[in-house]
């Protein structure tokens, strides 16, 4: 499987976009920590970057560089190689690329200023982010026919993971304030990989002791052996679902 | 070596292909032609795996094709478009071929790299080149690893005429071999001194598969344009699409 995917990660290593893109990342990130007297003050402006640009490029790249490489997947279906290796061959090449982008453009600044436990948890959470969302867009660029509507998929899983869920969200503990809802809105939670990817984070900071009751029981569970398990648990079956059925449909699909 | 039983394929609301049975043997030339939309790439993608046909069965070399891709080693396949990582260097998408067949260099047929001479474009990227390049670099993959069954999708389509006859030659040494070729082509006069086999087909039926001979015993003409042409009027298919052929003809006579 590496023979195909190294040919697809030098590809993609050497165009202007992943370069721009990792190049953004680490003067974004430099600046934070430049700007900010305070090392956990940029941590926390830069986990918000993180949660909020991260998808969005994965999304994006990987569907624009799906519908791009459609003409060289259909060239290696013609080979003698099955569909699924052609698919994940594909996907570990993306998703490699953009790893290598967040860790060189992130993980850099990050060990230079910020080398703690929330530093860390930073880097597994983008790290982890990175891969689902390639992940969703390999799902929605397989499914959807033409480009304009896999893009338009994309950008739709990114308003309603980074958007309207939290809305939805806060919807529910508005409405609902007068009953404990703290176990119902963990659950809930999980059901989004950025929500998650941000407590885990947030709950590693000293901030974490300003924001009340909620915090603390939060606190108990993420800062536990079982809270790391379980977030990576649930990161781990966001990449692996939909990478599944994006699988299973390209391998019915005609090309 | 390739059998086709009763193949049906519909996508939504048109039939690419209705109820297709043919037989196709080694030392064949045949020509799949048709006009635009008639099913010709369909069937062509049918026999690669690449569309999955909604019932009947595909026979290469007596193995039904399923999900074991390893058939495709005894297939060189030359696309109608021919597109390839926007990054890779010409070079590489050898290498990268060789390195999926587990093959080296010297079990390799580079009758076509030397004589298109694409050693000389080795080391560019692929976007930089040419249609017509890029269609060389097509056929050259095509033929790379000398297999059985070659399936050619408008071969001569953007060749310089140079680079035409070069083709067409390798396709004659090819066919002396005893290998079977699949061509689809609309410039009739290209297949002329090639084939032996004729299919045609109109919106996704088969209406005759004859070899050459008998097309011109029965209608008396040596030319297969003209010949084509009197079986369509005889038959009263819809003629407009050969009509079209010859008056295209006659006026590149006049000039």
């Amino acid at each position: 499987m590496m023979k195909l995917s190294r040919y697809v990660l030098y590809d993609i290593l050497r165009s202007k976009i992943i370069i721009a893109y990792t190049l953004f990342l680490f003067i974004v990130s430099m600046s934070m920590f430049q700007m900010e007297e305070n090392s956990s003050k940029a941590m926390l402006s830069l986990l918000n970057i993180v949660l909020i640009v991260l998808p969005l490029i994965s999304l994006i790249f990987t569907t624009i560089h799906y519908y791009n490489s459609y003409e060289f997947i259909e060239l290696m279906a013609s080979q003698p190689m099955s569909r699924t290796r052609i698919i994940l061959s594909e996907f570990a090449g993306v998703s490699l690329s953009l790893l290598c982008a967040f860790l060189i453009g992130v993980g850099i600044p990050i060990f230079l200023f910020a080398a703690d436990a929330t530093g860390f948890a930073l880097l597994f959470t983008g790290s982890a982010l990175t891969l689902v969302f390639t992940s969703l867009a390999f799902f929605a660029s397989v499914r959807a026919r033409d480009k304009a509507r896999g893009i338009g998929a994309a950008l739709l899983l990114w308003f309603y993971f980074a958007l309207i869920y939290d809305g939805l969200i806060l919807l529910l503990t508005f409405n609902l304030a007068d009953y404990p809802l703290e176990k119902i809105i963990l659950a809930l939670v999980s059901l989004n990989p950025i929500d998650i990817g941000r407590i885990f984070v947030v709950l590693k900071m000293d901030i974490s002791a300003l924001m009340g009751v909620t915090s603390a029981l939060y606190k108990d569970f993420f800062g536990s052996g079982t809270g790391v398990l379980f977030t990576a648990g649930i990161m781990f079956l966001w990449i692996i679902i939909p990478l599944w059925l994006a699988v299973r449909k390209f391998r019915k699909k005609d090309l | 070596m390739i059998r086709i039983e009763h193949i049906s394929k519909r996508f939504k609301k048109l039939q690419a292909l209705s109820d297709i049975t043919a037989e196709f043997s080694k030392g064949q030339v045949v020509s799949l032609i048709g006009p635009n939309g008639s099913g010709k790439t369909t069937l062509i993608k049918s026999i690669l795996g690449m569309v999955r046909p909604d019932s009947g069965k595909i026979f290469v070399d007596e193995t039904p094709i399923n999900g074991d891709p390893s058939y495709r080693e005894k297939i060189g396949y030359m696309p109608q478009i021919g597109r390839y990582p926007d990054n890779m260097k010409v070079g590489h998408l050898f290498k990268m071929l060789m390195n999926i067949r587990n093959t080296n260099e010297s079990m390799i047929d580079n009758f076509l790299i030397e004589q298109f001479e694409l050693k000389k474009i080795f080391e560019k990227p692929m976007r930089t080149l040419s249609g017509g390049t890029r269609q060389k670099v097509s056929a050259a993959v095509a033929f790379l690893f000398d297999p059985s069954i070659l399936i050619l999708d408008e071969p001569t389509a953007g060749l310089d005429p140079l680079a035409s006859e070069i083709l067409k030659e390798k396709i004659l040494t090819e066919k002396k071999k005893g290998k079977l070729i699949l061509i689809t082509s609309h410039i009739l006069s290209d297949l002329d001194e090639l084939t032996t086999h004729i299919l045609y087909m109109q919106e996704g039926k088969m209406q005759f598969f004859y070899n050459i001979e008998t097309l011109q015993e029965e209608t008396g003409e040596l030319r297969l344009g003209k010949a084509i042409a009197r079986i369509m009027k005889g038959e009263q298919f819809s003629n407009e699409w050969i009509d079209e052929m010859l008056i295209n003809k006659k006026d590149e006579k006049i000039y």
